[in-house]
């Protein structure tokens, strides 16, 4: 799979990724806000250390600056964004339109997710769609791509060069479904992988050893998410308040340890122990820096 | 009726059994009538007690545990989302327990169709809402895919 002559989109990630180098990519908060300047002003801070910035879908489904907007205004830039599509907002019919535009708009990578449940945002009363879920959207785009054309079998005119990503969390039950899940995504189609913020070494390599045991790793780019936690306080919320998100006690209670004013200091040190340690699994490609509204951390 | 699926092993066999006693009958299973109508109300009465099914009309469920997917609140056909909460229950809702959850583990218990788990399933066929799975898989509807899907 490192072959560069077996390039599908010609994206920088992909590239990068391909070359066999350890890739890093940034997730962007979208701005609420219709000023392009809010978006560059936070495309600039993350640029300068990654291959990739992810433009997130109403993530939390709290309504922010739509993903296919991000993106565009970050490959006019010159950026390398990688569009978020959720299943949650948009049917079938939307997706594939979306997914086409953003093609036209320069973007060659996109990230397959489920989407929160509108209950976890701010606007629970919405209808959810999910029409498809991660893994017919996956289906769809590369459907899109290979097969030149929609799901109806409409044929396209100039199919989207997309690289191919999904989403995947080794530290949310059922474990030992996880990596087996990886490989229904395989089948799907995804180029990367993108897991959940990772504070659990020791599950992330159990969950990897699978994943090389039934060969995923030689077939798909794996990209580790990992975050600074600013305070004891706010992983604890984390840990309550994003889906998906495990902290376990002995992180938290390392933060407690260290004095309310050095929390943070203890919080960076520990994701750049964490960022060593994913570096160390055989098989894992990248780090993903998730940043929760802490883009200074980062510098 | 809601224990039964405790029992994966006896509801694959059980589906099985109708599917084989339905089959002889197929030339007269056929959307759009009064054996459609007959049959719509039999399996609302009967997976609804066992599964609280939701008449998707394309039940797939010795595919997913014999657990109803469609019960998940982001009617996840291909597996759990990352939202499961550590444990097991739903990122929604906290007091349910996780339907993808459950489904993996009945599928350990179904030498049949367990494997079924790791199938790509495509997207629902919304239109089929509200008719009868049982004639849909007869008559082939419920195993069409879009025609652009790549298998």
């Amino acid at each position: 799979m490192d072959a560069v002559t077996s390039i599908k989109a010609g994206s920088r990630l992909e590239r990068v990724l391909r070359s066999g180098r350890f890739a890093v990519t940034a997730e962007l908060n979208p701005p609420d806000s219709a000023d392009p300047q809010a978006v560059y002003d936070r495309a600039l801070v993350l640029a300068s250390v990654c291959d990739g910035i992810n433009a997130t879908d109403a993530s939390g489904a709290n309504v922010h600056m739509s993903s296919v907007g991000v993106c565009a205004l970050l490959t006019r830039a010159g950026y390398e964004p990688i569009l978020q599509v959720s299943c949650r907002d948009k049917n079938r019919i939307a997706i594939q339109g979306d997914l086409l535009g953003a093609a036209a708009m320069g973007v060659r990578n996109v990230l397959c997710l489920t989407g929160d449940g509108v209950q976890t945002g701010d606007q629970p009363e919405a209808k959810p769609v999910f029409d498809l879920d991660s893994i017919s959207l996956l289906q769809t785009a590369r459907t899109l791509r290979d097969g030149g054309r929609f799901l109806s079998g409409r044929k396209l005119d100039s199919p989207p060069r997309l690289f191919l990503g999904a989403a995947e969390n080794p530290f949310a039950p059922p474990h030992d479904f996880r990596p087996l899940r990886l490989g229904k995504k395989v089948q799907a189609g995804a180029d990367f992988i993108q897991t959940q913020y990772c504070f659990d070494i020791p599950r992330l390599q159990e969950f990897m050893r699978r994943v090389r045991e039934l060969g995923l790793h030689e077939k798909v780019f794996i990209l580790v998410g990992v975050g600074p936690l600013r305070s004891a306080k706010m992983a604890d919320w984390m840990r309550n308040h994003v889906p998906g998100v495990v902290v376990p006690d002995a992180i938290i209670n390392r933060l407690k340890g260290a004095h309310a004013s050095r929390q943070q200091a203890e919080g960076k040190k520990l994701c750049v122990e964490i960022i060593q340690q994913v570096r160390e699994i055989a098989g894992v490609s990248d780090a993903e820096l998730a940043t929760l509204r802490e883009k200074k951390i980062i510098g | 009726m809601r224990f039964l699926q405790n029992y994966p092993r006896f509801l694959e066999i059980a589906y099985e059994v109708t599917h084989n006693l339905l089959r002889p009958f197929r030339r007269w299973l056929t959307r759009g009538g009064r054996v459609e109508r007959f049959f719509v109300r039999v399996e609302k009465t009967s997976k609804g007690a066992i599964f609280n099914c939701r008449m998707c009309g394309q039940c797939v469920l010795h595919s997913t545990g014999m657990t109803c997917p469609m019960n998940c609140p982001k009617e996840m056909r291909n597996g759990p989302c990352g939202g499961v909460r550590p444990d097991g229950r739903c990122e929604i809702f906290p007091t349910k327990p996780c339907v993808w959850v459950q489904a993996w583990e009945r599928s350990q218990h179904m030498p049949l169709y367990g494997s079924q788990m790791l199938n790509v399933l495509p997207p629902v066929n919304r239109s089929l809402h509200r008719t009868s799975a049982w004639i849909n898989d007869f008559t082939g509807d419920a195993q069409k895919v879009p025609a652009g899907w790549m298998p």
